[in-house]
């Protein structure tokens, strides 16, 4: 199976910092469903940056679909949901318009959307639940509600890749739950790879093939069932 | 005698509502990215511009318009690169402008009533060919508003997603930076270079409070920008008062409004 995304010898510091990720090789497969967790702090999030192409590594590569991750040619293949996802206009924005800005990557960035557009756009509200509140602005529904809103716009570009950082962050523990049966739902139908970053793992692990503890770099790598029992407190992710 | 017998009103009320549409139209995406300000500074570029006009003998809204797209083109320029925060960005463009605007003047020795329509608005004064370049720069920055709407909204909705996801972030809000930039130079003559940006995003504000889409806020804010020219300039005419002032503060007045009134 060929990769989605590989990360290979990475070393990576911010500016005047000591390094955040030491010698990090990282290789994903398309179709995976793989956590990326550890403590705040850890790394996880610079790691996903140095994954997209968003900062560029002082030592090692990233690649994406084969390609060099600050240079993919196809970029709408990412569908992706920031840290802290939120909105970042104060105006008021419906459920629709949300999704639909979604699809802009894959649509090109002059004229409206087609029919076909509005179709993917439709598909991936009803797909995360929220077919009833399309035309609802997204400041009247609840932070679960919201995070699905924000899945949702990932989805409408047909992505390969689905990166959630911290998608559960602000969510309570029943929509925690249900936002992890939704993307297993998602990986079980549409075959795309999901990333699922956060600070800890408990609401998804029992969906996830694959587990990546950060911590400086990788820590452990592998299905949840073989981590270490001490573990699986969120609390004991510093080995 | 009805007050739009007179050509001057007639060609004001038709400048004042391309103005209105237009600038908030530009202005809403300004408001949303945080960067309500950014209007005034590329104002205070555009008084540079106007007074290089004056001291080289040229249409100082020629060069108004050449300075204000420079000027907006660089802050974002600055903000991408981060090589400063967007409040200095802006800083570094205010100070220079209004600055480098004083001493163009001075060497030009055109500090005169002129200059003072550029500043405050000279709408009765719109000549057809003024009214001509608003009318058609005012389409081409609206056409281009449209033709890349749903990119703006996801700019503005999420920046740093949709830069992975590869919206081209950056033409686009170098493109939105020169159609503001546009905006300015294209109003200065009808509310004045102080108060352009005030037209920019107050109608936005007020429109906020009500609307319930992001669609029906651009669409409502425009309404509120025509309105604020009509009534505004219909309050001068009849109260003999300079015509910038009553437009914005019109729309001021719709801002309050609608937060006295906005949707729970």
């Amino acid at each position: 199976m060929s990769l989605a995304a590989e990360l290979k010898d990475v070393t990576f510091a911010y500016p005047g910092g000591p390094p955040v990720l030491r010698d990090v090789d990282l290789a994903i497969d398309q179709g995976e469903f793989v956590a990326i967790a550890g403590p705040n702090g850890g790394g996880k999030t610079t790691l996903l940056r140095v994954l997209l192409g968003l900062e560029q590594p002082q030592t090692g590569t990233a690649a994406l679909f084969g390609e060099p991750a600050g240079r993919l040619s196809e970029r709408f293949r990412i569908g992706y949901l920031a840290q802290r996802s939120q909105l970042g206009i104060q105006s008021p924005v419906t459920v629709e318009e949300v999704v639909g800005a979604g699809r802009v990557a894959r649509r090109g960035p002059v004229g409206g959307l087609r029919s076909r557009d509005r179709e993917h756009v439709s598909s991936a509200i009803d797909r995360v639940g929220l077919g009833d509140l399309s035309t609802a602005p997204v400041s009247t529904l609840s932070g679960g509600q919201q995070q699905r809103a924000f899945i949702a716009k990932a989805l409408a570009g047909e992505p390969d890749l689905l990166v959630l950082d911290e998608p559960t962050a602000g969510v309570d523990v029943d929509a925690q739950e249900s936002l992890a049966v939704l993307l297993a739902e998602l990986h079980a139908e549409l075959d795309t790879c999901i990333l699922f970053v956060s600070h800890e793992f408990g609401a998804v692990e029992q969906f996830v093939g694959r587990l990546v503890l950060v911590r400086g770099g990788i820590v452990f790598d592998g299905p949840p069932t073989a981590l270490p029992g001490q573990w699986h407190d969120p609390s004991h992710v510093h080995p | 005698m009805s007050i739009l017998d007179a050509d001057f009103m007639r060609l004001a009320f038709a400048a004042g509502a391309i103005v209105g549409v237009l600038a908030p139209a530009v202005g809403f995406f300004l408001v949303q990215r945080g960067m309500s300000l950014i209007g005034d500074g590329i104002g205070h570029v555009a008084f540079a511009g106007v007074a290089l006009g004056y001291l080289l003998d040229i249409s100082p809204v020629g060069t108004a318009l050449v300075a204000s797209v420079l000027g907006a083109v660089s802050i974002e320029w600055l903000r991408s690169r981060r090589q400063a925060a967007g409040d200095q960005a802006l800083a570094l463009l205010f100070y220079s402008g209004i600055a480098a605007g004083v001493v163009l003047i001075s060497a030009a020795g055109a500090l005169n009533a002129s200059l003072f329509a550029f500043l405050f608005g000279s709408i009765l004064t719109v000549t057809r060919a003024d009214l001509l370049l608003v009318g058609l720069l005012g389409a081409v920055v609206l056409t281009v508003i449209a033709g890349l709407y749903r990119a703006l909204v996801a700019v503005a909705l999420d920046e740093e997603s949709a830069r992975v996801s590869g919206v081209p972030v950056g033409a686009l809000n170098v493109t939105l930076a020169a159609g503001a930039a546009v905006t300015v130079a294209v109003s200065m003559r009808i509310v004045g270079i102080l108060l352009v940006a005030a037209l920019m995003v107050l109608p936005v504000i007020a429109a906020g409070r009500i609307a319930w889409s992001v669609r029906s806020t651009i669409l409502i804010a425009m309404g509120i920008g025509v309105a604020s020219a009509i009534v505004g300039l219909t309050i001068a005419y009849y109260g003999n008062l300079a015509p910038g002032g009553t437009i914005v503060l019109a729309s001021a007045g719709a801002a309050l409004l609608a937060t006295i009134f906005r949707r729970t």
